[in-house]
């Protein structure tokens, strides 16, 4: 009778742990991996191979030094078809696509010695496109995601407004719509100048950013920016998976950096100073 | 029942005004909306019946499809007229008047679609 109470004990404590431990287990084995690191790696011990499409872009600032006003207008033409409303003041200063100075852009970088020609150098910038961007991780909605083609982008419809992906995206990329964007400043001068019909503008309480020209690409045309830049090849965008392409060739070519490297984020966008 | 004699004629009278807008509508089923279809083109991208019922989600479908899985921009109707799978470049460019199309609906069945807060709408009909 001792023993068969025993061997009921011993029964019981064995369902019950198997029973506790079992869920958790499967969760463990069967659970995907975060989305933001679903991408194949870029680098690293036994890194999968890159399939498809990666956007990229590489900025030669030198080419921008050379013709002074060319990053302006880049600039402008990127927020003029994107209905980029532009509120006059710093603080809720909306950007795709901007200039700021070289100490900035690279701070990581060390400034110690550094030719005065570098000095609050004005640098464009953009959203990087992360190859594990961050933004993504971070946002509770979905609203940012990747694209299998590399590009960070957004569906405005389910952004909620609550800025995490501001808050971890490490370039600043992302900007607030604190004001709406369609309305008027105190002078009576609407926020967006002309806007284009063919594009949506965004509403108060939602963050956006660079698109990479999402919507040119679609159609076959290239980035805005970048085809204002073409004369001047201050600008190359293309495919960093194909080898062939014109920007895989400057890579090859070119000594490149990238914005703040170390953590891990593998932007796609390349500079040569 | 104490006081039956003033309680319930008082109930009937209460329950008579307060059920008097259903009486007044009763048998009238209000003005039926009647939204300005397109004058050049006959074909919609799908069935008008569906397009009725479902338009929102046929919307949907097109954004995550463009947005998310870099689906095709250009959709074909039935009879293979080629159009561009968007709201503010596809669908008002033949229903090009929101406010005789869209709206005409919309404010008979109280639904308040946010769609125009980003959305730009044909410039001749603002």
């Amino acid at each position: 009778m001792d023993s068969k109470r025993r061997d009921f004990l011993k029964i019981a404590g064995l369902t019950a742990i198997a029973g506790i431990a079992a869920p958790s287990a499967f969760n463990t084995l069967l659970k995907g991996e975060a989305l933001a690191s679903a991408g194949p790696a870029a680098s690293g011990h036994g890194a999968a191979a890159p399939t498809g499409k990666r956007y990229g872009m590489v900025i030669d600032v030198k080419k921008f030094t050379e013709n002074p006003g060319l990053a302006e207008q880049c600039v402008t033409a990127c927020h003029t078809i994107h209905n980029v409303p532009d509120f006059g003041n710093k603080k809720d200063e909306i950007k795709w696509l901007w200039v700021e100075s070289y100490d900035h852009v690279f701070p990581e970088h060390s400034q110690d010695k550094r030719p005065d020609g570098l000095k609050g150098m004005p640098i464009l910038t953009l959203c990087n496109h992360c190859e594990k961007p961050p933004c993504v991780r971070a946002c509770p909605t979905k609203a940012t995601f990747k694209k299998k083609n590399g590009i960070v982008a957004m569906d405005y419809h389910r952004c909620i407004g609550c800025r995490f992906c501001m808050a971890a995206c490490p370039y600043g990329a992302r900007s607030f719509n604190w004001r709406d964007p369609r309305g008027k400043d105190a002078n009576g001068r609407p926020f967006i100048k002309a806007e284009n019909p063919k594009f949506p503008t965004r509403m108060r309480g939602v963050v956006e950013k660079c698109n990479f020209c999402t919507e040119r690409l679609a159609i076959g045309q290239i980035p805005a920016c970048v085809e204002v830049a073409s004369q001047a090849k201050g600008l190359i965008f293309g495919d960093l998976n194909d080898p062939n392409s014109e920007i895989s060739q400057v890579l090859k070519t070119s000594f490149t950096i990238q914005r703040n490297p170390a953590i891990g984020t593998h932007p796609s966008l390349f500079y040569i100073i | 029942m104490y006081g039956k004699g003033r309680i319930i004629p008082a109930l009937i009278l209460f329950l008579g005004l307060m059920t008097s807008p259903m009486w007044y509508k009763s048998g009238d089923a209000g003005k039926m909306p009647k939204p300005e279809k397109p004058k050049d083109y006959t074909e919609c991208v799908a069935p008008a019946q569906y397009m009725r019922t479902s338009h929102m989600v046929l919307l949907n479908q097109w954004r995550d499809d463009i947005l998310r899985e870099d689906g095709a921009r250009i959709g074909k109707t039935a009879n293979g007229t080629e159009y561009v799978r968007s709201l503010q470049n596809g669908c008002m460019k033949c229903h090009s008047d929101k406010k005789k199309f869209c709206d005409t609906c919309h404010s008979y069945a109280s639904v308040k679609p946010y769609c125009w807060d980003c959305h730009l709408q044909p410039k001749e009909a603002m």
